[in-house]
C-alpha cells in the first residue's frame, strides 16, 4: 500500500469515527465542529510549513471567511450552508491572489510579520465599521441545508456531519495536491530555493499558488466557525487568532494532512477541560503542552503515529 | 568553414565595485564540444557562466543562444530554453532523498511541457523514455546511483552530491551544459570515475559541455578546447593541448611548483 492509499484509509477511518463518535456523544459535537473548522485553516497553514514559510496573518482570512458568510446570510438572506461556505473560501481566495502579489517576494520573518500587519489591518477596519457591529461582531443567521435547518437542537448533528465531510475533502484534496508536480515543489523550496529556479519553474509563483490555497482553506474554516458558533466579532482577525492556528500547526506537526485536526481538536479539549478547572490560569496548561511536545516530540504530535521515519 | 556557433558571447563585461569579473569576453561555442574553462580563483570563470544562464546581468555585451540575444532572460527561462547547469557546491533538496530530488526535477519538466494551466499532464516525461518514476530510475541507474537512491541527499558523500547535482541539470535535457568545477571536493582516486560517468551520460545526447576545472588532468582529457581567464580576459582560448602548453597560461593560470621549476630550468639555460 503506497502512501496515497494509506492516507486515504486513514482519513477514511477518521470520517466514520468521528461521525459515530458525534453520534454517540451529543455534548461533543459543538467543541469538534469548532475544532474542525480551525483545523482548516491550520491545513493550510501546514501547506505553508512545509514550503518554509510562517504566516501569522491567516486570521485574515479566517475573519474574511465568516464576515463574507455571515454578511451574506444578514444581509442577503442566503442561508444555505454550503453556499455560505463556499463564498467563504471564494472571499479569501480572491483576496489573497491580490495580496500574494505583494507577499510572494517576501520570506523568513518578513514574511510572517508583513501577514501578521496585513490581518491587523482588517481588524481595524472591522472594529471602525459600525455597519458590521464593529468590536462586537453580529450574529450569523441560522443555516441551513437543502432546506432544513442545521443550527439548534435538532439540526445540531447535520452542522457536525457536515464540518467532517467539509474537513475529510479538504484534507483529501489537499493530500493529492502534495503528490503532483507543483505539490512537491513545497519541500524543494523550502530547502533550494536556487535550484529550483535553475530547474525551470518560477519560486514566486509556485509560492503565490500555495498561499491562496491556505487563505482559501482558512477562509472556509472562518465561514465554518461562523455558522457553527453562530456569531463573529473582529477578533477572528486579530493576531492572537493568527497565532493559535501557529501553535496548533507546530503542536500538530506537518507530517500528515490528518495532522492539524488532530492538533486542532486536541488543542480545544485541552482548553476547554483547562478552562473549567483552572479559569484563571488556563493558558498555563497550553504552555505546559506546548512544551512537553516540543521536548518529545520535536516534529509535533504526528510522529507519534508515523511508521517509520525517512532516513529510515 | 565556419559552423554557426551554439552559444556565443559578445563583448560581456562585468564589474564588482573595483574588481573586474570579465572584461570584454568573446567568445562562440561549438555545437557537440568539450571545453574546459580554467584559471585562478577569482579570474572571473564562475561569473561567466552565472551571466550565460542569467543569474548576474552584464554590464555590458551580450550573450546568445542558437541565434537567439538571452541576455535578459532569467536563470528559469535560459533553464527552459536548454542551457543548464551544474553548482561548484552541489545545491539539492538536502532533507529529501536522491530519488525525490530527481522526481522534483523531472515533475518541473512535466509541468513546464504543458501548453494550459489547465491540461492534463501527460504520461511520459518529454524527452525520457517513461513516467515519472521510470525516468527516476533510468536517471539513478545512469548516474550509478541506484543504491543511493532512497538516501537523504543531505548526509551523502560529496562524490555522490556531485554526481546528484549534475545529473538534476541534466534532467531537462540541455543542449548546453555547464559544470562548475565538478570534481572539487572530491578525492583524487575518484575523481575520473565521477568525469567518466558524467561524459559518458552527457556525451551520449551530443551535449555541448562547458566545464569549470583547477585539476589540469581532468582538464587535458576530457576537454577538447580550453579557454585560460586571468582577471577577467580570456588569456588564450584554443585546441586543449595548445592553450596547456602556452608559456602564459602555465605561468599565470596553472602556475605551481612545476611550471616554477620548469621555468627556473628555461632561466638557466638561457
Amino acid at each position: 500500500m503506497n502512501a496515497r492509499d494509506r492516507t486515504l484509509v486513514t482519513l477514511v477511518a477518521a470520517l466514520v469515527a468521528l461521525l459515530a463518535l458525534g453520534a454517540l456523544l451529543p455534548p461533543w459535537q459543538f467543541l469538534a465542529t469548532v475544532a474542525l473548522a480551525k483545523g482548516c485553516a491550520v491545513l493550510g497553514l501546514m501547506l505553508l510549513l512545509r514550503t518554509g514559510l510562517v504566516s501569522f496573518g491567516q486570521g485574515l482570512y479566517f475573519c474574511l471567511g465568516a464576515y463574507s458568510a455571515g454578511s451574506l446570510g444578514q444581509f442577503f438572506g442566503v442561508t444555505d450552508a454550503l453556499v455560505l461556505l463556499t463564498v467563504g473560501s471564494l472571499v479569501a481566495a480572491v483576496v489573497a491572489v491580490v495580496l500574494g502579489f505583494l507577499l510572494a517576494n517576501y520570506r523568513s520573518i518578513f514574511f510572517a510579520m508583513l501577514s501578521l500587519a496585513l490581518s491587523m489591518i482588517l481588524y481595524g477596519l472591522l472594529v471602525k465599521s459600525e455597519a458590521l457591529g464593529s468590536t462586537d461582531g453580529f450574529n450569523v443567521t441560522p443555516p441551513t441545508l437543502a432546506g432544513s435547518a442545521i443550527s439548534g437542537h435538532d439540526g445540531r448533528f447535520s452542522l457536525y456531519a457536515l464540518a467532517c465531510v467539509v474537513a475529510f475533502a479538504a484534507a483529501l484534496s489537499l493530500d493529492r495536491y502534495f503528490h503532483t508536480p507543483l505539490g512537491r515543489l513545497a519541500a524543494a523550496i523550502r530547502d533550494n530555493e536556487l535550484r529550483v529556479e535553475y530547474m525551470g519553474a518560477s519560486v514566486r509563483q509556485a509560492i503565490h499558488v500555495k498561499y491562496v490555497i491556505a487563505c482559501s482553506l482558512a477562509g472556509l474554516g472562518g465561514a465554518l466557525t461562523g455558522l457553527t458558533v453562530g456569531h463573529i466579532d473582529p477578533e477572528m482577525a486579530y493576531w492572537t487568532t493568527s497565532g493559535e492556528f501557529v501553535f496548533v500547526a507546530i503542536l500538530a506537526g506537518t507530517g500528515s494532512v490528518a495532522a492539524p485536526f488532530l492538533g486542532s481538536v486536541l488543542f480545544e479539549i485541552v482548553r476547554s477541560v483547562a478552562y473549567q478547572h483552572s479559569p484563571n490560569t488556563w493558558q498555563l496548561a497550553l504552555g505546559t503542552a506546548m512544551l512537553l511536545v516540543i521536548m518529545f516530540l520535536p516534529n509535533g504530535l504526528w510522529s507519534m503515529f508515523a511508521t517509520r521515519g525517512k532516513a529510515a | 568553414m565556419t559552423v554557426d556557433p551554439i552559444l556565443e558571447a559578445r563583448a560581456l563585461s562585468k564589474r564588482f565595485g573595483a574588481v573586474v569579473a570579465a572584461a570584454n569576453i568573446n567568445v562562440a561555442i561549438e555545437n557537440d564540444s568539450v571545453v574546459g574553462l580554467i584559471g585562478a580563483n577569482g579570474a572571473g570563470k564562475t561569473t561567466f557562466v552565472n551571466m550565460i544562464t542569467g543569474y548576474l546581468k552584464p554590464d555590458s555585451g551580450t550573450v546568445s543562444f542558437e541565434g537567439r540575444d538571452i541576455t535578459a532572460l532569467l536563470p528559469r527561462e535560459v533553464t527552459r530554453i536548454g542551457i543548464c547547469r551544474s553548482f561548484q557546491i552541489p545545491q539539492l533538496y538536502n532533507s529529501l532523498t536522491v530519488r525525490e530530488n530527481l522526481g522534483i526535477a523531472l515533475g518541473i519538466v512535466l509541468r513546464n511541457s504543458r501548453t494550459f494551466l489547465w491540461a492534463r499532464l501527460p504520461k511520459r516525461v518529454p524527452g525520457h523514455a517513461g513516467t515519472l518514476p521510470e525516468a527516476a530510475a533510468t536517471m539513478l541507474e545512469r548516474f550509478g546511483l541506484t543504491d543511493h537512491g532512497d538516501r537523504l541527499a543531505g548526509v551523502l558523500p560529496e562524490g555522490i552530491r556531485k554526481l546528484l547535482d549534475i545529473a538534476m541539470a541534466l534532467v531537462v535535457k540541455p543542449k548546453v551544459l555547464l559544470l562548475d568545477e565538478p570534481t572539487s571536493g572530491i578525492s583524487s582516486d575518484e575523481k575520473f570515475d565521477i568525469m567518466d560517468r558524467v561524459m559518458r551520460a552527457v556525451r551520449a545526447d551530443g551535449v555541448t559541455v562547458l566545464f569549470i576545472e583547477h585539476d589540469m588532468d581532468i582538464v587535458s582529457r576530457y576537454a577538447q578546447r580550453v579557454m585560460a581567464f586571468y582577471e577577467g580576459r580570456i588569456l588564450a582560448d584554443g585546441l586543449a593541448a595548445a592553450v596547456l602548453a602556452d608559456k602564459e597560461v602555465r605561468r599565470y593560470v596553472i602556475g605551481g611548483p612545476q611550471v616554477r621549476a620548469d621555468e627556473q630550468a628555461e632561466n638557466a639555460d638561457a
